[in-house]
Parts: C-alpha cells; structure tokens; sequence
C-alpha cells in the first residue's frame, strides 16, 4: 500500500481538466505503455498571453494521474515563461509531497510541459545527446547527470525513484553509481552519504523536511511542530495542538519525526521535545 | 472493516472461526512446551501430533512425513537446501521462470555462489515448457523444484509427470504447493514427489505456520539448526497454538475439497464470464482449464493496475496486481513477463482471488463495479480513444 497524501488521493479521485483542447496552442506527450506510465498535455493560451486552459489524458498510476491533474491546476493563469520555472519539485510540493520511489510522476508532469511549450514556439526538442545507459528504459548518461545535478539525489534508488533508469534488469546499476560519484566528485564534493553538513544547511535542512515531510502530515491530525533550536545532532521541537496533549507524542515524536528528519537531513539527528 | 469484500485470498486467508476456537487454549490455559516432561506439557505434545496427523491427512501423507515449519519460505528453503547438502557433488538445479520468490530468489542467490540454474519457460498461456524441463535434466542435476499452482495466474503444472521424469533419473524432486493445498486434491502417494511446501495462511490458519512434507528415504539435514523438535528435522520450539490450527485448518480444508469446490469454481467462473463479457479488451492470463478453481488474472488494456487497485479500494474490494507500480518495482510482474503477455497489458492486470467465504453477492458486486472503473480510467487514458475506435 503506498502511502498517498489526501491531495493526491483528491486529485486521482477526482481529477481536474481530464481530456482533449480542440485547436491547442502546444501540446507535449510523453512516455509509453510499456513504460507503465504516460501523459499528453495541452494547453491553450488567452490573448495576454497567459495560460487560459490546461488539459491531459494519462496513462498510470495514482501518482501519475494525480500529479498531471496537479500540474494542469497550476498552469491555469500563468505566462509561459512563469510556467517554464515549474519544476518536479514544485509539482509534488503542491500534491503535499510524493512518495519517493513516485517521484518520476512529477518528471514525467516536468517532461510534458516542456515539451508542449517547444511544441508551442515550433521548436524541437533537443534529442538528449549522450549514451544510452538504461536500457530497458532507454535513458542516456546526460540525462541521469541532469537529474542527479537538479534534485541532489545520491544513490542509484534515487535515480531510478526520478527518471527510471536502472528499474529494469539492473545491469546498468555500476555505470550509474560512476555517474553519481563523477557528479559529486567534480563538484568537489565529497562522495554521497559522506558529506558533512554545515549548521546552517542542517538548520536549513531541518526546516525544509520539517515543512514538506511533518507538517501536512500532524495538521491531518490537528495538530503541528515548531522548530525550537539545532544544537549539534540535537533537534529541539514543540509539539502544537492536539500533537501537544496526545498521549502517543513521545510515539510520533521518536518514530515519525525523528525518522524523517533522519532520513532527509542526516542519520545522527536526534529529536528532543520540549515542553512549556 | 466489516465492508471489506476480500478476493485477495491468494495472498492471505481469513483465520477459520473454528481454527481460532481451536487454538485460543493454547495460548494462557494449556502453555506448556511440548517437549517437557510433565504431563502439562505433554498434553501440549500430543495436540501437535494430532495436528500432524490431519496435515498428513490433507495431503495422503504419513504424520511422520510432515515437519512443521514457521512459512512457506521456510519449507522451501528448507527443501532446497537440505537437498544441496545431501547431494553436495552436484551443482546443478532445476527450476521455472515462475515460481514465487522463495524459490525465484533463493535460486538467484545459489546462482551466484556457483550453482547452475536452468529456469524452465513458459507459453503464453502459462503452460510449463515439459520437454524443455526434460531435455534439462542431468547426472549434475541435484534438485527439480517446479511449484504446483502459481500464485499469481492459478496455473497448474504437471507435478506428477515431472517427479517421475526425475525419480527415473534419481534426481530430487521438491514442489511448492503453498496455492495448491486445499484448492484442489494432492495425494504424495500417487507420484514419487519428495518434498512438498505448504502454508498455513493460504488455507485459513495464521500466519506464521507451515509443513514441509519430506517423504520417508528422502536424505535431508535441518535448515533450522538447534533442538530435537520435529525429530531432529527442525529445531526451535514448536509455534504450539498455531500448528495446532493449522490442523484444524487442514481438517476444514480437507471437508471443503468434498463438498465445496464445485461451488468455488462456479463463482469465479461466473466473476471472470461477467468481467470478459462486460469489459472489452481484456485478456484472461492463463489457461482456462488449467487453473486452481479460485483464481481470475485478467489484464485490462491501457489502463494501470495501481489506479485499478485504488478505485477498487474505495469501494472496500481487496484485490491485487502484477502491475510495476504495485510491485514497488519499474518492472511488472516476473510471472506476466515469462509468460509474454506485452507490456501494455501487464502493466493493467488484476488477480482476484476467492476463498470458500466468498459469497455470490460479492462476486455480483464486483462485476458490477469493474465495468465502471476500468471505463473511467480508460477516459483518462491518451490511448484509449484510438483503440475504442479501432476495436468497436
């Protein structure tokens, strides 16, 4: 069972701007059946230029069906050059987040507004230059080293969580690690999972998770969290609402919280509550 | 939860009424350990030896033929190793491209430390390549496992055949039974088959309880090393309460198999007519008559069995797929692909699987919802306008 935010569970239930535009001003496709996923996307813009209407038909999963729908409410009203800055990122933010292995559903919404949009200018899409390294899903070391650059993803689970590649047979699962330590070792980084943070980006990295991850999760419940203080691998947090007088805190404190934060910031945090 | 319409049986059972009745006094009442020497404790022991006695029963073996395990896994892991280690020279095994994982994996990892494994294919209707199984078979061959019905189509083998090709040539001959047991008869008496995996939770026992049926001459050595339980077959003290419902279990099972199939056959048979009638491009996985009789895979064109699943899940139907997505994997199922149903459809397709609780009711509803939800997700689907418009 995956576990799916009510927003995207809305959203795949009850999908917004399902079907075709007659006489569309770009329309983008992308992905195939058998790659289990694929979204055709149209557009049509009004006199000032901006996005009047935004439709899709899609091929897959919830994620996928949910994330189109997203992407087409979050088109409407927006100039081209305002849609072009949407990034996957910003589309599973609006569903509440997705779940990680799902996260190629927001690229796929990315992909297809991309491509609608140079359909739009009459250009064409720049094949992807580079070798192809995934097979089954026939993708090409450039664009696993673009998706590596834009969402920081370290390991070769995240790679194929994003674009798919190394789903399949697994053989290509070397030359994506290569890729990814190339990527962190020219940017003169230090190799994945090693690298230390700094207190502001933990600070920052903390708030981050703590807004995309907790938050929209405890408000289902009534309740909230407020990032109090970072000392070290400590994290101090006040629990708010009915998080603050629930007798299962220390529970979601110890087992969610902490285990989050661990997970997207750093493996060493621990959480500390504290109480007025 | 009481709305739940459950056809996902093939992954688990409801526990019998009767098997948690059974059981329940084994827990705070009659603890005892089976091995001690006081009478508490024996009574316990004898209850087990009565459990074996209707496990055998359930599959015309002798009790002393029935080592109880902790799962199906563990009866496969059992069987597939003890035969490595009785016959340490020979460093070849035989296996299909369908099994479920305990077999599919383990066999993965033997290939890795030097074993060599050949996987028997499939047709496109499921049906076990034989000759090329046969044609596989050498003195280097140290164990045939082929499973009795798959989990995911319901296929059935032809185990009988196939442990006689390899009892001529002295070779071990293991089935996974774990979808057979209780769907259809298996009689160990009729064809020389030496170790047989069953699960307690496929037949309406808990989880957490199985038997490895290990034909008496057939040289084994514990998986489990430790104490004398299960004469000395498998250590670990007995999970008491649950292999006595796993008896229970088996008894039930066993009165199902007589008076019960018929029934079970003619609802799924009835589900999966309504379904293929009522829902154009379709496509049944398997072959019809070759099926355990509870069991409908069915592959939904342009359409993806996550979403199928979901919707099915908002009207309270339990069901599952062989789709990539709810396998967690890019991948669909291993089962599908072996058997080359295209892409396009496995990424659509849905088991539903029924058990002797299943009513004709929650058969009508779910053929009466299927319809509507394959329609609606076909609506959102860029490919379905194009092959609507080819089919119609």
């Amino acid at each position: 069972m995956w576990e799916y935010t009510d927003k995207v569970k809305d959203h795949f239930l009850n999908p917004r701007n399902v079907g075709e535009i007659e006489g569309p001003d770009g329309i983008g496709e992308v992905g195939s059946m058998a790659c289990g996923d694929a979204l055709k996307l149209a557009f049509k813009l009004d006199e000032n230029g901006k996005i009047a209407d935004a439709r899709f038909q899609t091929f897959g999963c919830a994620s996928a069906i949910a994330s189109s729908s997203a992407l087409t409410e979050m088109l409407k009203g927006k100039s081209l050059e305002e849609a072009e800055q949407i990034t996957n990122e910003d589309i599973a933010d609006y569903l509440g987040g997705l779940p990680r292995q799902k996260m190629h559903c927001s690229v796929l919404g990315r992909d297809a507004l991309k491509k609608a949009i140079l359909n739009y200018r009459g250009e064409v899409e720049v094949q992807p230059e580079g070798n192809l390294v995934c097979e089954c899903f026939g993708v090409t070391d450039k664009q696993i080293e673009e998706a590596v650059r834009e969402n920081n993803l370290r390991s070769v689970e995240d790679v194929t969580s994003y674009i798919k590649a190394g789903g399949g047979c697994e053989n290509c699962h070397g030359d994506i690690q290569k890729i990814i330590n190339d990527v962190y070792q020219r940017a003169g980084d230090e190799p994945p999972k090693q690298k230390k943070l700094t207190n502001i980006e933990k600070i920052k990295k903390v708030e981050e998770t703590l807004e995309r991850e907790i938050k929209p999760a405890l408000r289902k419940d009534g309740g909230n969290i407020e990032l109090v203080d970072v000392d070290g691998d400590t994290v101090y947090v006040k629990l708010i609402g009915t998080c603050a007088t629930c007798t299962a805190s220390e529970l979601t404190l110890k087992t969610y919280v902490e285990q989050k934060l661990r997970e997207f910031v750093t493996p060493e945090l621990v959480v500390e509550e504290v109480r007025q | 939860m009481n709305d739940v319409i459950y056809m996902d049986n093939n992954a688990t059972t409801r526990v019998a009424p009767e098997v948690v009745e059974e059981m329940t006094p084994f827990f705070s009442e009659y603890y005892g350990n089976p091995s001690s020497m006081h009478t508490f404790g024996g009574m316990v022991g004898r209850k087990i030896e009565e459990a074996r006695e209707k496990v055998a029963a359930l599959i015309n073996a002798d009790p002393g033929e029935i080592v109880f395990t902790s799962c199906g896994t563990e009866s496969d892991s059992s069987a597939i190793w003890g035969a490595l280690k009785a016959n340490p020279h020979k460093k070849h095994i035989v296996t299909t491209r369908v099994e479920h994982p305990a077999i599919k994996n383990l066999c993965e990892h033997l290939e890795k430390t030097g074993y060599r494994v050949t996987w028997v294919p499939v047709d496109r209707e499921g049906r076990l390549d034989i000759d090329y199984l046969y044609g596989s078979l050498s003195d280097e061959t140290a164990v045939v496992s082929v499973m009795w019905a798959n989990n995911e189509t319901g296929m059935t083998f032809p185990v009988e055949q196939i442990a006689r090709a390899a009892a001529e040539r002295g070779i071990v001959f293991h089935t996974d039974a774990v979808q057979a047991v209780g769907k259809i008869p298996v009689d160990v008496k009729a064809f020389p088959v030496n170790m047989l995996s069953l699960s307690g939770h496929k037949i309406h026992a808990p989880k957490g309880v199985g038997a490895l049926y290990l034909r008496k001459g057939t040289k084994f050595s514990p998986f489990l090393i430790g104490g004398h339980q299960e004469g000395g077959r498998r250590g670990g003290t007995e999970n008491t309460a649950s292999i006595i419902g796993l008896g229970r279990a088996a008894g039930l099972a066993a009165e199902h198999l007589a008076s019960g199939a018929d029934r079970l056959r003619g609802l799924r048979d009835r589900l999966e007519a309504k379904i293929m009638e009522n829902i154009p491009n379709t496509l049944l996985n398997g072959a019809k008559d070759m099926r355990v009789p509870n069991t409908v895979s069915v592959s939904f064109e342009y359409v993806e069995g996550e979403a199928i699943l979901l919707m099915l899940d908002q009207l309270g139907i339990c069901a599952s797929s062989g789709s990539a997505c709810t396998s967690g994997s890019l991948e669909p199922s291993h089962v599908l692909r072996a058997m080359g149903v295209p892409f396009t459809a496995a990424h659509g397709s849905v088991r539903l699987s029924l058990s002797r609780y299943t009513t004709e009711k929650e058969v009508d509803f779910v053929a009466e919802h299927l319809p509507g939800i394959i329609e609606r997700l076909r609506q959102m689907s860029p490919y379905w306008k194009g092959a609507a418009s080819r089919t119609v």
